[in-house]
């Protein structure tokens, strides 16, 4: 475990990258029959789905989970696959850790396993989830999560 | 848009949220009479030299939005640690907050590891946090410092890259005090010396560029084996007489 958290923001060889996560995090909410769910995400616009509107907004979008990618490649080339396995399944235990989607939960299992505790970016400062202005209807958040929306 | 039910909370960290709006307003706004508001720039000079005991940091202090002059005081030296400064040029509030950000990272960590942090941490963290956003944060910005290894000088730009130098001056008035700079710099020079050599070069950066003015603040990093009482660094405020 030491040794991951050491590399946490290793400038990682291209080729790791290969497989990283595809850019399709600018798709709509598929609904029924796979076409757009006008009822509950709006009006759907070409425009808006092929382009993205900032030039950070996909890099961002995806930054985490490249980060990992990368930390778990070289760490397997490194130590073998045994250790991102362990790791994985560190985090996903860490992550069920959490109350119900519409209330606040402190990752504090996540946070300390990922070495966040330790850094402050504009993740902690910026848009902080515990004082958002929309609220989210309770029952809709859960059935949301549990994939029965 | 804007939806009445939200399906998951949103991430925390930037909003991209209105950027379409935000174009689309321009575009409104460009064929009208008002213009969209232009963020604070701090339009600079900035300088740093390595002197024989520490670093002699120096900034002038005007910002400016296009082409007011918005603060006439404003301080651009930044505190990062006890043994590191970093002076920002560039977007106002972009240098404030990384800064910020980069002294509370390294507060943490010497909580953590109980050391002293050393002026390359910094330097890396910057080039990390800058070279992620791709530039879009615009901060110049010249790091100098003294720790177990020595007196050391960075520069970051806006994209993350690094140089280490003994001598730098940043800024729209760079290239006016780089002049002086490069006419009297000399290795190992005394701390009154360095300190001279830094206001003369903040001078002529405020005599021939627009975007700096008003006054200099000096501010000089020692090294901890000099004997002084009480703080060990200080940021002098030297009056500009026009």
């Amino acid at each position: 475990i030491c040794d991951f958290l050491c590399i946490k923001n290793t400038r990682g060889l291209r080729s790791q990258l290969k497989d990283s996560v595809p850019v399709t995090g600018l798709g709509t909410q598929i609904g029924a029959y796979g076409v757009q769910d006008t009822l509950r995400s709006g009006f759907s616009s070409v425009k808006n789905e092929l382009l993205p509107s900032h030039a950070l907004e996909l890099s961002e979008k995806n930054f985490q989970l490249n980060q990992d990618k990368m930390n778990f490649s070289t760490l397997r080339n490194i130590q073998g696959l045994h250790a991102p396995l362990k790791l994985q399944m560190e985090y996903r235990a860490a992550r069920q850790i959490q109350r119900l989607p519409f209330l606040q939960s402190s990752h504090l299992a996540l946070d300390t396993l990922k070495g966040n505790d330790e850094s402050i970016s504009f993740e902690d400062i910026l848009n902080d989830p515990a004082q958002s202005e929309m609220m989210g209807e309770p029952h809709i958040m859960v059935e949301y999560k549990l994939g029965l929306m | 848009m804007a939806l009445p039910n939200v399906l998951e909370t949103p991430p925390s960290g930037f909003n991209f949220e209105n950027v379409f709006r935000n174009v689309a307003l321009e575009g409104l706004l460009e064929g009208g009479r008002t213009k969209a508001p232009k963020p604070m720039k701090t339009g600079t000079t900035i300088a740093g030299v390595v002197c024989k005991d520490g670093v002699v940091l120096g900034a002038d202090t005007r910002a400016t939005s296009s082409e007011v002059v918005a603060d006439k005081m404003c301080a651009k030296i930044h505190y990062i640690a006890p043994n590191i400064y970093c002076c920002g040029a560039g977007t106002a509030a972009d240098t404030e907050k990384t800064t910020d950000l980069l002294s509370s990272n390294l507060t943490i960590f010497s909580m953590d590891s109980g050391r002293n942090p050393r002026v390359v941490m910094a330097a890396n963290i910057l080039q990390d946090m800058l070279f992620r956003y791709r530039g879009q944060i615009g901060a110049h910005l010249i790091l100098g410092g003294v720790d177990c290894t020595g007196s050391h000088l960075y520069t970051v730009g806006p994209y993350g890259d690094i140089d280490k130098v003994t001598y730098l001056a940043m800024g729209s008035g760079d290239l006016a005090a780089l002049g002086i700079l490069e006419d009297r710099f000399k290795p190992n020079m005394e701390l009154e010396e360095a300190k001279e050599l830094v206001r003369d070069a903040i001078h002529s950066g405020i005599m021939s560029d627009l975007g700096s003015g008003n006054n200099i603040d000096i501010c000089p990093t020692r090294s901890q084996s000099l004997k002084t009482r009480g703080k060990y660094t200080s940021i002098i405020l030297v009056q500009h007489l026009f």
